[in-house]
């Protein structure tokens, strides 16, 4: 009876984590199929490489160059406010503060993960657009740099914890070493401490890209949602996200426009998951 | 062996039993509604339900918002009971939920005159509607070219799921031509609300935007709109809506499928008797006669 018990438990694991992979595939067998049946009508070229994104017109234009490079502005500016910032706190948690900051810290970084991003992005919109409207003199501050400092906030607990662990997970031993050999404790960081945890720096990055990339509700809210080439920073732009986010409720499932919302979807995940798997396989190597 | 094929027929059962209450159409009861869409229209469609429901107790009604084409795709696709839209539904739409078996009915219930506005600061007070149709499509993009400052002009609109991003692109930027060549200027920021289009205009000297009447404030200012450049301009109000002077009114709608339970029918009987067009008018919209109306209180 107990054996019995014991192998129906053991089944019921396994059946949890089969179904785990089997909704993944699910969802990516739904995701290509839905996407996948907006070629049959629409040139895929004109859907990479089209400049305009009228999906309600007639005929219907579904370009999302637009979109991809609003996408890709945005999250390349929260990249560059976020990474320098979040590398620089995660080595002082790591190397510099006294244990009971670290606790403090630690914590402090953990909360800020917990906000959901609608708050964050309720709190640019009010606080931080304005601002950025009244210090460069624009028409308005809904722009894809509102968008990218407000992202940033939500990448810097994702690449604070991960790189943190990697900074924690070096040896004592590589320190003892360097400060042994007559190395200041700054030395230290960043010849001995930062090499050494040069993958897990890599995949935090990317880990935190990912999730920017990823955002909806706060870019939405934020960003201007205009559907226009962006030549600067301080342009409004429209994500593919805030796309999908803002104009699913709106479709006729079955619809061509529903196909090409589903379309973005499926470029969103072919990024997220080259994004994952440049994590992952620095995430490998440095466990080798 | 018995116990473990128990434990799995048990999952499975389960599963079968969650997917089937997932497929459960809304409204089997018949004294529940399911109201989606025009978010012109939810704080009117949320009034209605409760003074109908302070009326009949045993009525259940949920309003829900995501705009007018939200509202039309969930009635065409059977996921909910009445769809509120600020846009009458296109012929391939009808077709679509004729195709579905879901043929609809449609019920005119009120009035919206759709206000333009401005910063308050803002010299320019009247706008014929060919020039707001080169302001929004793009071609004026100058507060000089109209007569203002000499500032760059920031177009807000509503975002694509809104009746009123379609309504007012039909029937301004196309001049009532619905299959014009003319569109958005990219350069528009597609707001995702009326609420945000009203703060946007009310924070930047540059901006112009379009809201139903009711979401205007002290802090924006009306511009008075002409069909030709020498006058009349009309400001939007309930007086120049019901006189049809106003040129930018349309008809708030409801969309009901031909079988509907008579819930329904009561409840649309309410939305359209003096009762229920005072509430139109106490929410800031147009009902739909110049019924007897106590002034808002």
């Amino acid at each position: 009876m107990k054996r019995q018990v014991e192998s129906a438990i053991e089944k019921f694991i396994l059946l949890n984590g089969v179904a785990c992979i089997f909704f993944v595939v699910l969802i990516f067998l739904f995701l290509a199929r839905e996407g996948l049946a907006l070629f049959k009508t629409f040139s895929p070229l004109d859907f990479l490489a089209g400049t305009r994104w009228y999906p309600i017109s007639t005929p219907p234009k579904y370009g999302i160059l637009p979109l991809f490079l609003g996408s890709l502005i945005v999250t390349l500016g929260a990249t560059v406010i976020s990474v320098p910032l979040g590398m620089a706190c995660a080595i002082f948690i790591g190397e510099i503060a006294p244990r009971w900051l670290r606790e403090i810290l630690k914590a402090g970084v953990e909360l800020l993960a917990a906000i959901p991003s609608i708050v964050i992005g309720f709190i640019g919109m009010m606080t931080l657009a304005p601002w950025v409207k009244y210090l460069f003199h624009l028409p308005t501050g809904l722009t894809a740099l509102s968008g990218a400092i407000t992202l940033a906030f939500m990448a810097v607990p994702t690449i604070v914890s991960i790189m943190e662990d990697a900074i924690t997970a070096v040896p004592k031993s590589y320190r003892a070493g360097s400060l042994a050999l007559g190395a200041t404790h700054w030395q230290t960081i960043y010849r001995v401490v930062l090499p050494a945890a040069s993958s897990g720096i890599v995949a935090a990055v990317m880990l935190g890209i990912g999730r920017v990339i990823g955002e909806t509700m706060a870019v939405m809210m934020i960003t201007g949602n205009a559907a226009v080439i962006p030549t600067t920073i301080l342009e409004p732009v429209r994500t593919m996200t805030a796309t999908i986010a803002a104009e699913m409720g709106e479709t006729v499932q079955g619809s061509e426009h529903y196909f090409a919302l589903f379309a973005i979807g499926l470029v969103l995940f072919v990024i997220s998951f080259l994004i994952n798997m440049t994590a992952g396989a620095f995430l490998h190597r440095e466990r080798k | 062996m018995k116990s473990r094929s128990l434990v799995f027929g048990s999952i499975i059962v389960s599963f079968f039993l969650i997917f089937a209450g997932c497929g459960a159409q809304p409204g089997q009861e018949s004294s529940s509604i399911q109201i989606k869409g025009s978010d012109t229209m939810v704080n009117l469609g949320q009034s209605w339900a409760e003074e109908f429901m302070n009326l009949h107790p045993d009525a259940s009604i949920a309003v829900t918002g995501g705009g007018s084409g939200t509202g039309i795709a969930s009635i065409i696709n059977g996921t909910c009971d009445i769809a509120q839209c600020s846009r009458a539904m296109k012929p391939e739409e009808l077709e679509a939920a004729k195709s579905k078996g879901r043929a609809v009915r449609e019920v005119e219930v009120a009035i919206d005159a759709l206000a333009v506005i401005v910063h308050p600061s803002n010299p320019v007070s009247q706008l014929t509607l060919e020039q707001l149709s080169g302001i929004f499509t793009g071609t004026i993009t100058h507060w000089k070219e109209v007569g203002g400052e000499d500032r760059p002009i920031l177009v807000l609109s509503r975002e694509r799921n809104s009746g009123t991003h379609v309504y007012f692109l039909e029937h301004v930027l196309r001049h009532g031509n619905d299959k014009g060549p003319e569109e958005y200027s990219p350069k528009a920021l597609m707001m995702p609300s009326s609420q945000a289009i009203v703060e946007e205009v009310s924070q930047s000297a540059a901006a112009i935007g379009y809201v139903g009447m009711g979401y205007v404030s002290a802090r924006e200012k009306k511009i008075a709109v002409g069909t030709a450049a020498e006058g009349p301009f009309v400001l939007p109000s309930v007086d120049t809506a019901l006189d049809k002077t106003y040129p930018i009114a349309r008809a708030l709608l409801m969309y009901v499928p031909e079988n509907h339970s008579a819930v329904v029918d009561t409840f649309l009987n309410f939305v359209l008797s003096d009762q229920g067009q005072e509430i139109v008018q106490q929410m800031d919209f147009v009902p739909l006669y110049q019924a007897p109306l106590r002034k808002k209180a």
